[in-house]
């Protein structure tokens, strides 16, 4: 499954390129991760949330890149996903915001993993990679993951629909959002 | 804390809810002096706009006192203690759109912009108490309001103007002059403004403090043409006369120069006909809209001339008179307003007394009561214009 979005973000390039090019942001704004952990300068390890089935995890390694220009990586070893990713940065034409492009490639498995992420992607897989490019923009130009009473927790709003009611959060919701 | 409710089609319900927190850095906590009624709000009520919810707190015209802020509000625009009115559409100010001031269309403010973005292509900034497709933010009819990026849209009020004259800075003034400023007036231009609500009113003041020769309004209701005549404007009822004819008896034949559409997606028509067919097509989904006020506008508006629209549209309708606009050079403008862009000018000319916000208040009621304020507002009883609810 192939999936491609893209983004203008009002930041010069690179400042974007230095944040992507930090994997260990990437959970910050994308929905699957939970957390990606640098083990060399071009190696990271990778580990999903809820949304891929529990204790998927893999190694990643960087197989290209270009300063403020482009990074590729793919996964390495015995992943339970393979996949690869591709990002490129260009500057947009007013001079002062950044382009971004999103080439995500996953090789699908059978078996309760592959069950699990076909769910997580639905019907419309693009969305899911749509509303990641809309949250790093978020990060980068006002700092965090914006949210309402209706969609509070950041990157799992998407999940939620119907969502709660837009008023606000009891102590025992913020509490429980908190923990998870 | 007590807000004001949806709750289901039809019915608005004051309850007790859990008094709201900073969820974001750059959020402020207002506690409430003043908010009001809207014309959208009727919209919501009457199940035109989707995506709203059971509970969802109504309401996003309010102002207030800052009495909590975020750690990552900057202390030198806003403080606790600060007295602010809150402009509608929540803003980030530092995205493509609010850098070019267009601010209801800021990019980062919704949360929901997936679901928005299917609705209209693009998506649109997120409002207070507006749906779930503007964000699901909790609205201002309520005690107390979160206010997310506290730092860019909040107005200070530094002088001793009373609460009502500066509340409606929080959107129908600025709405109505936005609608006026869209018409680019010259000294020589009739302007006509269909709907003379809040919103209709406020863009006939506007015409008139931007340099409009003459403003028409056109409504069925007498006590609102009569406001607008008391305010020095032309009355035109579409249930007695027929409109086109009037507009053209009133501008030598020419038709007004700009016309102003403060009506949108709930309009209603003076030939039965032409109502029941718009009527029964949006009762069964097949248009989601009901234009008649925007027809109108654009048959009635000279060739060359400019159609302005903040009137609230939602989604689909039919029988658009393209021909008319097309062969006869219309500029179409609109937008849900950018009402940052406004609140500071709009102030110093309630500063100067060049516009009184004031005059369209017919009712003052207490929080408690808003479910009789929305049925006084929505089925205009008691010559009722403008809702202000006291927290």
């Amino acid at each position: 499954m192939e999936l491609t979005a893209t983004t203008t973000i009002r930041k010069p390039v690179p400042e974007v390129y230095a944040f992507w090019r930090d994997f260990e942001n990437l959970p910050t704004f994308m929905a699957h991760l939970d957390e990606v952990r640098a083990t060399g300068d071009r190696t990271s390890h990778w580990v999903a949330g809820a949304p891929f089935g529990k204790d998927v995890e893999w190694d990643a390694e960087i197989v290209d890149e270009a300063l403020s220009e482009k990074i590729v990586w793919r996964s390495i070893g015995n992943a339970d996903v393979p996949n690869t990713g591709t990002v490129r940065f260009m500057p947009a034409p007013d001079g002062v915001s950044t382009e971004v492009q999103v080439v995500l490639v996953y090789d699908i498995p059978g078996g309760t993993v592959g069950k699990a992420i076909a769910k997580y992607f639905g019907e419309e897989p693009h969305q899911q990679l749509d509303d990641d490019l809309r949250r790093l923009k978020q990060v980068l130009e006002t700092g965090e993951v914006v949210r309402s009473d209706g969609a509070p927790w950041g990157k799992r709003a998407r999940k939620e629909f119907p969502q709660r009611p837009a008023q606000p959060l009891s102590d025992s919701e913020l509490v429980n959002g908190a923990d998870e | 804390m007590r807000a004001n409710t949806w709750a289901g089609r039809n019915k608005v319900e004051v309850r007790d809810v859990p008094d709201p927190r900073i969820l974001n850095k750059r959020d402020a906590i207002v506690r409430i002096t003043s908010t009001a009624i809207c014309g959208s709000d009727l919209h919501l009520v009457d199940g035109y706009v989707p995506t709203m919810q059971d509970g969802d707190v109504m309401g996003h015209e309010f102002m207030g006192e800052v009495i909590e802020v975020g750690p990552g509000v900057d202390p030198d625009r806003l403080r606790i203690g600060d007295r602010v009115v809150v402009p509608f559409p929540i803003a980030c100010g530092a995205c493509g759109a609010c850098a070019a001031e267009l601010y209801s269309c800021c990019e980062n403010s919704n949360p929901n912009a997936g679901i928005a973005e299917k609705m209209f292509g693009h998506p649109v900034a997120g409002f207070f108490g507006y749906s779930h497709l503007t964000g699901g933010f909790a609205g201002g009819q309520a005690q107390y309001a979160r206010v997310p990026f506290a730092d860019v849209g909040p107005l200070k009020i530094e002088s001793d103007l009373t609460d009502e004259q500066v509340l409606f800075l929080s959107d129908i003034l600025p709405t109505g002059y936005m609608g006026a400023e869209m018409c680019d007036i010259q000294s020589s231009d009739v302007v006509a403004v269909w709907g003379a609500g809040p919103v209709g009113q406020f863009a006939m003041d506007s015409a008139r403090v931007l340099g409009a020769a003459k403003v028409i309004a056109i409504d069925k209701e007498p006590y609102r043409l009569q406001m607008a005549e008391r305010a020095g404007h032309t009355p035109v009822n579409f249930e007695e006369v027929d409109v086109r004819s009037r507009l053209l008896e009133l501008t030598g034949g020419r038709g007004p120069d700009k016309c102003i559409d403060a009506v949108g997606l709930e309009a209603t028509h003076g030939s039965a006909h032409i109502a029941a067919y718009d009527r029964i097509k949006q009762a069964v989904r097949l248009e989601t809209d009901r234009p008649h006020a925007l027809r109108q506008a654009i048959l009635s508006c000279r060739s060359g001339g400019v159609v302005s629209v903040i009137g609230v549209y939602g989604g689909l309708l039919d029988k658009f008179p393209a021909g008319a606009w097309m062969n006869r050079a219309l500029t179409l403008r609109t937008g849900q307003c950018h009402v940052q862009r406004y609140m500071k000018p709009l102030l110093q000319r309630i500063e100067r007394g060049e516009l009184d916000p004031t005059r369209v208040i017919t009712h003052r009621l207490p929080l408690d009561e808003a479910e009789r304020g929305f049925e006084l507002f929505k089925n205009k009883q008691d010559n009722c214009e403008k809702v202000v609810l006291k927290p």
